[in-house]
């Protein structure tokens, strides 16, 4: 099998949906819609999250998200960014679920706005409720294996550990729970949060998450569409790099050219 | 149907002037007052929530929407009637990471 065909067969697949794009981004944060649909578009992303919020009733007229990002084409990914409890978040995907017709979603449940630190107590009481509710709640969350493992329990299809504060940009800071948490997970594990820029996204995957989701380090880049590209290439040489095994490390150095026959 | 606007174009003073010939009122002209997204609006008596978010200018099609807490299906957007007192949150899908 040649490389590019591997590259083709490498999807992986959130609650019975299959993806080949293992980027997801968020659409916060651009200047414009035009500039986020073309970052979007530069990422390759087949999921981005979105958020619920109030139609300006003063001005209702004004342009909408899915007049640029076609829903019908990326799917959508509502989060819960904003809430500080578990009844707000799930009162926040309900009201999702009947904008859109979406099950699966983005779970978040904030501690604090100075941290954006996610408060795991209403988090799993929310996933819990969720799945009860018939969702399929992708769960944004602390980088702590036996969090990660409650929250599965709880119906989480998805785990997504934080790498840094939330538009932090200050990369994983922690890769040893990271691989903990994947070594251990029976769902996709996506690092969600704290990527600043394409060698964060791709350690991620080279720690052997099946995704990252970034919206800050894109949006904020000078010139996000080129971000986009670059870190898209950056999630494939990751994975690609998770794939093929890394060598081992050595204390010393190792030669590459032969010994023998040295003149 | 009459041009819906926020009860709010009454001024403090106005609203404490009229008192009750204001409550009065409006059940002579059979209007309701209701929340939507936290902003006081009249609208005639009979609406149904879809003829509402037509005349605010919503595409009822595009929208979710919450009526004292509880989820209206989009389906049934045509046959609820606007009750008075009611509270609306009116959401859409806007960028968000």
């Amino acid at each position: 099998m040649t490389a590019q065909q591997d590259i083709k067969a490498d999807t992986w697949t959130v609650a019975g949906r299959t993806f080949t794009s293992r980027l997801i981004v968020g659409t916060g944060k651009y200047k414009s819609l035009e500039e986020n649909a073309a970052a979007v578009e530069a990422s390759g992303a087949e999921i981005v999250t979105v958020a619920v919020r109030r139609v300006n009733i003063s001005d209702p007229t004004q342009p909408r998200l899915s007049d640029f990002i076609d829903p019908a084409k990326v799917t959508y990914l509502p989060n819960t960014a904003g809430c500080f409890t578990a009844e707000e978040a799930i009162r926040t995907l309900r009201l999702a679920r009947e904008a859109g017709g979406w099950n699966l979603v983005k779970l978040e449940v904030l501690g604090e706005a100075k941290t954006l630190y996610p408060d795991m107590r209403e988090t799993l009481k929310a996933a819990e409720a969720l799945a009860k509710e018939g969702f399929e709640p992708m769960v944004y969350c602390v980088d702590d294996p036996i969090a990660a493992k409650q929250l599965e329990e709880a119906g989480a299809v998805a785990i997504m550990p934080l790498g840094a504060p939330i538009g932090s940009g200050l990369g994983l800071q922690n890769l040893v729970t990271i691989r903990l948490i994947v070594e251990g997970a029976n769902v996709p594990v996506l690092v969600d949060a704290g990527v600043g820029t394409a060698s964060d996204a791709a350690e991620a995957m080279e720690l052997g998450c099946d995704g990252v989701l970034m919206n800050t380090a894109i949006a904020e880049a000078k010139d996000p569409v080129l971000m986009a590209r670059a870190m898209k290439a950056a999630v494939e040489a990751g994975r690609l790099a998770y794939l093929a095994g890394r060598m081992q490390k050595r204390r010393y150095a190792d030669p590459s050219s032969p010994l023998a026959g040295l003149i | 149907m009459q041009r819906l606007g926020p009860a709010s174009s009454l001024n403090r003073l106005e609203r404490a002037s009229l008192g009750s010939y204001w409550l009065a009122a409006m059940s002579l002209d059979r209007s309701l007052g209701i929340r939507v997204n936290g902003e006081h609006r009249r609208v005639p008596g009979g609406v149904s929530i879809a003829e509402m978010l037509n005349e605010i200018g919503i595409d009822p099609t595009k929208v979710a929407v919450e009526r004292n807490l509880a989820i209206v299906a989009r389906s049934t957007l045509g046959d609820i009637r606007v009750e008075d007192g009611d509270d609306f949150e009116i959401v859409h899908f806007v960028g968000g990471g």
